[in-house]
């Protein structure tokens, strides 16, 4: 295997220098996108920069968010009624930053959970995420001084498939009746389903996804929805660390040059209706800076 | 060190390729490589997602828990089409090898494989899938409850979509002419114009919200701030 790597290494070394001298002649940078490589790199230093105040000792306000608070409610409910909290991290693998969001919400779920001494159970649909997910979970445990009470086998795969995935979830919630559901993750047309199946069972129910279109179906059927920039927010929210809490601001830094830019172009693009000399300027700023 | 360091050090350099090749064309074949390396590492995880269905539910059935009778058939089914897959049953030989049956392809019409996904894999997911329509009414019917001024107004407006998106919606706004001011007020123009407005700028407004959400996640693991994945602490 090390030695496969290492020709792997190699091999891809040698490409990346046929490479390099075929793009000598045609520029080492795509120009196109040098705007973006701009936003980027303000975006990377306001995110560093708070992360370096944060450290250094200064104040960081994060406001509330309803759906992690509820969290720990939802596990001291099922330790009360002596049932099961569900996690489900999503379909999708450690390769999609949603899940790997997901999976720190899991922690912090798992170490509530240790400390109440409630049973939580972690179907994944993908054997990556189940790996991280052990680790993330005895993590926890540990963290919570109880890592004799960690089971790995309540974090199993159950299969690949979309569908498949839905249907054990479902017949599973239906024959064990968890008391929380908690989805934390990337979801898909089996959003509904589950989080319908889980207010039909009567589970307290917590939902996070940065699926734009799965949010309307969370939010209707979910006690509570992290939408979106919450969800990925939970990290910091959780731990709070002062250096994820710090990250929290740069983020919003590089919102009010998104607010900027689109002040920007919208008076650009009216000012284009009186004034039609500023046509090239308009096209610029819609074609290079934000193309 | 092999269980915190060099992991967190494998995804940082990883991420950093994947990014920098976005704005140096000459890194695109490391960042090939990079995914490469990834489809392997998941192929060889499938040997890992196999090896743990059969220990939890040969477990559940051992210990004779409840639902173990679902297990078996989860069981059964994972070994029959893992027998049907591997040694190729019901596979028709390629025309060039005929006294060759295992060079045919698994997944052609006729196999046993494509039988079992013809017959019965395709009709369990579509039957799943198709009670999403019922689950839709009920979660409609839970938001749309009148209760205070937002689920009004969230009512109103899906109520005027449902009718613009229907033949009914045209036939009650038929009166209106079809030029000038008041064909804004016709159903179907009406559902394209929250749709177009108030519809996608909420929607864009989440999509930055989320974009720079998962710009921001992202550094803070290229960074190593968030250890999250590799079962967190420091």
């Amino acid at each position: 295997m090390a030695c496969f790597s290492l020709t792997s290494v190699l091999l891809a070394a040698e490409e990346v220098a046929a490479a390099a001298e075929t793009a000598e002649s045609s520029g080492l940078l795509n120009m196109d996108r040098l705007p973006l490589l701009g936003v980027a790199l303000f975006f990377i230093f306001a995110v560093v920069y708070w992360i370096t105040v944060a450290r250094s000792g200064g104040e960081i306000k994060v406001r509330e968010i309803a759906g992690l608070k509820a969290i720990e409610e939802a596990v001291g409910r099922a330790t009360e009624m002596g049932r099961s909290v569900l996690f489900v991290p999503g379909i999708q693998d450690v390769s999609e930053i949603q899940t790997i969001a997901g999976i720190t919400v899991l922690s912090k779920v798992a170490k509530t959970a240790a400390e109440y001494d409630a049973k939580v159970e972690v179907p994944v649909a993908r054997t990556l995420v189940m790996v991280t997910a052990r680790e993330t979970v005895q993590e926890a445990f540990l963290a919570a001084g109880r890592p004799d009470a960690y089971n790995e086998d309540l974090i199993y795969y159950v299969t690949d498939e979309q569908f498949g995935y839905v249907a054990y979830l479902s017949g599973m919630m239906v024959r064990e009746k968890p008391a929380a559901c908690i989805y934390m993750g990337c979801f898909y047309a089996e959003s509904l389903i589950l989080a319908e199946t889980g207010n039909s069972i009567g589970a307290i129910q917590v939902a996070g996804t940065a699926m734009p279109a799965q949010l309307p179906f969370f939010v209707a059927a979910c006690d509570y929805t992290l939408i979106g920039e919450e969800f990925y927010a939970a990290s910091a929210y959780l731990s709070e660390s002062p250096a994820e809490l710090g990250s929290l601001k740069g983020q919003d830094l590089a919102k009010l040059l998104a607010f900027i830019l689109i002040g920007a172009g919208a008076l650009l693009a009216t000012a284009t209706q009186f004034v039609p000399s500023l046509q090239g300027a308009f096209d610029f700023f819609t074609g290079t800076l934000l193309g | 060190m092999l269980k915190r360091t060099i992991p967190m050090l494998l995804a940082m350099a990883a991420g950093i390729v994947m990014i920098l090749a976005y704005f140096f064309p000459w890194l695109t074949p490391l960042q090939d490589q990079t995914t490469v390396w990834f489809n392997i590492l998941a192929a060889v995880a499938f040997i890992l997602g196999g090896g743990n269905l059969l220990k939890v539910h040969l477990k559940k059935v051992s210990d004779r828990r409840e639902g173990w009778a679902y297990s078996m058939i989860t069981l059964a089914a994972f070994v029959g089409v893992l027998v049907i897959g591997l040694f190729k049953l019901g596979v028709n030989p390629l025309d060039d090898f005929p006294a060759q049956r295992m060079a045919g392809d698994f997944r052609a019409e006729g196999s046993g494989f494509w039988y079992v996904y013809e017959y019965v894999f395709a009709p369990l997911t579509a039957t799943i899938f198709s009670m999403l329509a019922f689950y839709v009414a009920s979660a409609a019917f839970r938001a749309f409850r009148a209760k205070n001024f937002e689920a009004i107004l969230l009512l109103s407006t899906a109520f005027v979509i449902l009718l613009g998106r229907t033949a009914a919606g045209v036939f009650l706004t038929d009166f209106l002419p079809e030029e000038g001011m008041l064909a804004n007020f016709r159903l179907e123009n009406l559902t394209v114009w929250i749709m177009n407005n108030p519809v996608t700028a909420g929607n864009r407004a989440i999509m930055i919200g989320i974009a720079l959400g998962t710009a921001s996640v992202s550094l803070k693991i290229l960074l190593g701030v968030d250890r999250s994945y590799l079962g967190g602490g420091d």
